[in-house]
């Protein structure tokens, strides 16, 4: 019933098959989502050549995970895709929430100007693939591998051995590292005995793709108990190519064999659209859902990434969103660590920080699933009298719930920050991703994200600094002057960095923030980069031989 | 501060009657959802967490 073509990669017996040779890699990435294709793309933009094995040999089918919000397209940004997400997809700010046939609340996503990217785009997931493995096959550091399953795995003390089943038999690799980014049903987390504990949510939901052109405004539209579909709710979502994303609530005793069937689904649509909408069914999917996460991010050699690590409900779009974040946590760990630059401990930091992001993550989606779906009689009067109250009280509007979108959690509590010894205005703690601004660079107008490029880097306001770069272990981190350096175009920077009193701070590779200074001050900044790669004490001093 | 545990309904007589009155001539659910939104409305008048949280405990244990 789909318009769009889903293209079909092309599988290739490896040289290592073919010749029986077993070769240790230094990273193995298994599956070909969202998810492990930003893996294979930071640590290739890292000079880290990466393996990506996948079972199958096209894209995602149906629109699935739809929301990209601002922080992943930053990301993808460092590694050169997402202009072409945005330019492909559909920007929006404005979510209306409506209960029965009013409106009761609105919600703007991004009421702060200057910023590059926008709060949200809307794009169906086989588009956002199809642009990341174009980008992962101009990479000369990304080998992508279709038709490649993982069939069994085995840990040693510096790799892991993995079966891999392809369509000429089965043959064993080697891998310092594996990165499991195969879903909610991993496989890999079984392989390894991982527990996936939290909570199911009993209800099922229909999600439709539905190709027409209609009239709705690019905006987020929730309805709880609309007249259209009585007791439930129900998501519309734009998305490109005039498709629309429609999720309907359908409630526990719904059976999901018979409420996939087009005579099913097509009078629930029409009764939403009215007789006279011309519509086309894409495609239907019934999910329900849970949230929930594995022990331990890390097991030996492999590291779990996306809806393999953590489950969360639909709601807030934080499922791929927090899946991108996992990666630029882990990447640059893991490349700093096989280029020996770092401790192996390092990698540890990965569980400390996404564990802890996970947790926020799976709270929030489960606030928000409480309210969509009242578990008793009662609490479905409380989440109506809100929804009522909301339609005319001010005070009410925060208390609605459909789902809180998806920001980045800062790492407030990490060992890898270095805590503020003195008190700094502005917001920008330890433990807190980069805010974008725009700035003046050579002239040029451009963006702070740009220039903090993805090594260490120390951003400092005093002007009377005169260094490039600051070196311990190695390790170079730029050094970028405002004034010198960039310029603040709108004084944005000044205002998103709390530059009153001129401030230094040390971003670590993923653009967090990971220490900040009320003076440029050499040794304090190396022993902040230190303790962001994991190393503990104060800066040794080299030994004569 | 904390909640309020000593009398401060300057007319506790008339406060009863009216709440009870209030919800005399409603049936049993739209009782129940006149009680849900007088629990928010009082509560967001309320604010304060800590007392929010406090109410919360209280109400819920047994003769407390």
């Amino acid at each position: 019933m789909s318009n769009y073509v889903y293209p079909r990669f092309h599988y290739a017996c490896s040289a290592e098959q073919r010749s029986g040779t077993t070769r240790r890699h230094p990273v193995v990435v298994i599956g070909a989502g969202p998810i492990g294709l930003t893996a294979a793309l930071d640590l290739a933009a890292r000079g880290q050549p990466v393996v990506v094995l996948d079972d199958n040999d096209t894209v995602s089918i149906g629109s699935r995970a739809v929301c990209y919000a601002k922080r992943p397209l930053e990301i993808w940004d460092r590694l050169g895709c997402a202009a072409a997400m945005v330019e492909k997809g559909v920007s929006w700010n404005i979510g209306k929430v409506f209960f029965r046939d009013q409106l009761s609340y609105q919600f703007d996503l991004l009421p702060e100007p200057g910023h590059r990217w926008p709060a949200m785009i809307n794009l169906q997931q086989y588009h956002l693939e199809e642009i990341l493995v174009d980008a992962c096959t101009k990479s000369p550091l990304v080998d992508l591998r279709w038709k490649h399953r993982l069939v069994s795995l085995k840990q040693f003390d510096d790799h892991a051995d993995l079966a891999v089943e392809t369509p000429d038999g089965i043959f064993t690799m080697e891998a310092q590292w594996v990165i499991a980014c195969d879903g909610a049903n991993s496989d890999t987390r079984r392989m390894v005995g991982s527990e996936f504990k939290g909570q199911f949510f009993q209800d099922r939901f229909l999600i439709a793709d539905v190709r027409m052109k209609a009239d709705f405004p690019t905006e987020r539209w929730f309805w709880f108990d609309p007249p259209f579909h009585p007791g439930q709710s129900v998501l519309l979502h734009r998305q490109s190519d005039n498709i629309w994303r429609i999720d309907f609530q359908l409630g526990w005793d719904a059976d999901p064999d018979e409420e996939k069937k087009p005579e099913r689904v097509i009078p629930r649509i029409r009764a939403m659209l009215g007789e006279s909408t011309d519509f086309e069914l894409e495609w239907v999917s019934i999910y329900q859902f849970a949230c929930r996460r594995i022990d331990q991010f890390r097991r030996g050699r492999v590291l779990f990434a996306g809806d393999a690590a953590h489950q969360v409900s639909p709601f807030g779009a934080r499922g791929a969103n927090t899946g991108v974040q996992d990666i630029d946590n882990l990447a640059w760990k893991l490349a700093l660590v096989l280029r020996g630059e770092a401790p192996e401990s390092l990698v540890d930091s990965y569980h400390e920080e996404r564990a802890y992001a996970a947790d926020d993550n799976i709270l929030n989606s489960t606030r928000a699933t409480d309210f969509i779906t009242p578990k008793t009689r009662l609490s479905r009067h409380f989440r109506d009298a809100v929804l009522d109250l909301a339609q005319h009280h001010a005070f009410a509007r925060p208390l609605v719930n459909s789902g809180r979108l998806s920001t980045p959690t800062p790492y407030v509590a990490s060992s890898l920050n270095t805590p503020d010894r003195t008190s700094l205005a502005g917001p920008m703690t330890p433990g807190t991703n980069a805010a974008d601004a725009p700035v003046i660079i050579a002239g040029q107008p451009g963006w702070l994200l740009n220039c903090l490029g993805s090594g260490f880097t120390v951003l400092t306001f005093d002007s009377s600094v005169s260094a490039d770069e600051v070196r311990v272990d190695g390790i170079a981190a730029r050094v970028i002057v405002v004034g010198r350096d960039i310029a603040d175009a709108k004084g944005l920077l000044a205002e998103r960095y709390g530059a009153s009193s001129p401030p230094t701070y040390v971003f670590r590779p993923d653009q967090y923030a990971t220490a900040r200074f009320p003076q440029f001050d050499e040794t304090a900044i190396a022993e902040s980069i230190r303790r962001a790669c994991g190393k503990d004490g104060a800066v040794q001093q080299e030994l004569a031989a | 501060m904390s909640l309020t545990l000593t009398p401060n309904i300057s007319d506790p007589d008339g406060f009863y009657a009216e709440l009870i009155g209030g919800q005399r001539d409603l049936s049993e659910e739209d009782a129940l959802r006149m009680n849900a939104r007088l629990v928010l409305l009082l509560a967001n008048h309320i604010g304060d967490r800590t007392i929010l949280s406090e109410a919360i405990r209280l109400a819920r244990a047994p003769g407390g």
